[in-house]
């Protein structure tokens, strides 16, 4: 994509200035950036950089101590806008069934019943669990239980969609086809995608830009467009080249 | 042959082991006669008088079937009223700070005193009649359901409440989508507990005021020396308590199917 194309895209996510502090400790330090429509930023960084905390200031689950976050250019609500996020960690309901899993946030926003059947319906079937729907969370394995978070997330048809580490679980092969699945989603809907991970190969395999942090204190250290078509092939040169790159910016201080 | 032993092992192994309970005490009295009949009856006479009580209101005025509705009757009644007044506050102070704060301190001084502590004080308001025992039920079974209520409220799971905070949810959707369902199992470990509390202190109410029931059938039965119907008051109230612990159980599974399925 052209300096010229990107111009013209609209911007989705507009950070300005956002600090967070838990108490004395500086965790985010002035960081600003903007994300445009339908981008999948991949955002990679030391463990512990505060990546997740960017994220949840990012949602509100933490209030940010200043700067701002503009969805659209006015702060972002999840009561109003349309924000999925996809944790770390197994967060299915235990009680409720793989279908209902899936329909929570459709559920949420009183979405009529007969759509909510049929995005239900629909992403239970993109992430191949059409044949659980019945089953509980405790009886799936890791890799189905992030299935389920995802076919949740996209369900609600989100603006904007933010993924932590959503696969640092899982052995290779799953997160393989996992990736595979959120690239076939993402290009399917629009949707705009910012990815946190650790793994760098990770991020350069999914991102369309990458934006790289820097130890607590977190700054934005780096950001690079990633060109290489799709799908991706994880040995050639050029993606080694640029897997180097992203490698040598996160150990240079 | 093999399936029948899978599914049914839990239920024979059960009933091998009161059996075994029954024989030995057949033996001990029935058969080597260690006691008389009427210090501590036997398997035989237990029975018989069972039997004979099914139809008879001698000596204490009703049937075995009358005291046991009475008892029922009364046991549900302060205990139904205790969870549906207890759940809701339960939830109330888990949920909201304010009622919290406001609720906890009388709550915790109340907490401490038995239920049976309040009988005497009952007894002076409501006079011997079905309030005064009632309202012991209650005051064990709000209890036992307001703690379990709360803790099982607070258990909610942060990630959960982060699910819902993303996908916009109001806080009564928090409540009701998230805590709620979350707690369902402790609520239910204090409806179970408050049923069984709620049994036992009513026999024990029973002993002391009442003119019906069964806790009153064995007081009765030990003034005029008859061991053989304290035991059968016993043995009613002990199958009668598991009953109705079992019944509440079946309920759990169908409630709160996905959290205990394996």
């Amino acid at each position: 994509m052209g300096a010229e194309e990107r111009a013209n895209r609209e911007v989705k996510v507009k950070v300005n200035h956002l600090t967070k502090k838990f108490g004395d400790l500086l965790v985010l330090d002035d960081i600003s950036f903007d994300v445009e429509k339908g981008d999948l930023l991949c955002v990679v960084g030391p463990t512990g950089c505060g990546k997740t905390t960017f994220l949840n200031s990012l949602t509100k689950i933490y209030d940010v101590t200043s700067g701002e976050i503009l969805l659209d250019g006015h702060p972002a609500d999840p009561k109003k806008d349309h924000i999925a996020y996809i944790f770390q960690g197994n967060s299915t309901m235990p009680w409720l069934t793989v279908e209902q899993n899936v329909a929570f946030g459709l559920d949420i926003r009183h979405t009529p019943k007969k759509e909510k059947q049929e995005l239900t319906d629909r992403y239970l079937e993109i992430v191949g669990l059409t044949k659980y729907r019945k089953y509980y969370p405790k009886q799936l394995s890791a890799s189905m239980l992030q299935r389920v978070s995802i076919a949740r997330a996209f369900a609600t048809e989100p603006e904007l969609l933010l993924m932590d580490e959503p696969y640092g679980q899982l052995d290779i092969e799953l997160r393989f086809k996992l990736e595979d699945e959120l690239v076939r989603l993402w290009q399917m809907t629009g949707t705009t995608v910012i990815f946190i991970t650790h793994n760098i190969e990770e991020a350069v395999y999914l991102g369309e830009n990458i934006m790289i942090l820097t130890n607590k204190p977190t700054t934005v250290k780096e950001r690079l467009a990633n060109p290489l078509p799709r799908p991706r092939d994880i040995a050639a040169p050029e993606f080694v080249q640029l897997r180097e790159q992203v490698t040598d910016l996160i150990r240079w201080w | 042959m093999k399936n029948f032993w899978k599914k049914y092992k839990y239920l024979l192994i059960s009933c091998a082991s009161v059996a075994a309970v029954l024989l030995v005490w057949y033996l001990l009295i029935d058969v080597m006669k260690l006691t008389k009949n009427s210090v501590f009856p036997g398997v035989e006479k237990t029975f018989g008088t069972f039997v004979a009580k099914l139809a008879e209101k001698k000596p204490d005025g009703a049937t075995l079937g009358q005291h046991l509705l009475e008892s029922l009757k009364v046991c549900l009644l302060g205990y139904s009223i205790g969870a549906v007044l207890g759940i809701p506050l339960g939830v109330a102070m888990a949920w909201n700070k304010w009622c919290d704060w406001l609720v906890r301190p009388v709550f915790d001084l109340i907490r401490p005193v038995p239920g049976l502590a309040w009988t005497p004080m009952f007894i002076l308001i409501f006079g011997i009649g079905v309030e005064a025992k009632a309202m012991v039920i209650f005051v064990n079974s709000f209890v036992a359901c307001i703690v379990n209520t709360y803790t099982g409220i607070r258990q909610a799971d942060e990630l959960h409440m982060w699910v819902g905070d993303v996908f916009g949810a109001s806080n009564w959707q928090k409540l009701t989508k998230i805590a709620i369902p979350t707690a369902t199992p402790m609520i239910f470990t204090g409806l179970r507990t408050a049923l069984g509390g709620s049994w036992m202190a009513l026999v024990a109410a029973e002993m002391l005021a009442a003119s019906k029931g069964l806790g009153f059938m064995i007081q009765q039965a030990r003034y005029i020396s008859r061991p053989d119907l304290v035991i059968v008051g016993m043995l009613m109230i002990g199958v009668v308590g598991l009953a109705l612990d079992m019944i509440l159980q079946k309920v759990e599974t169908m409630v709160a199917k996905g959290m205990n399925a394996k």
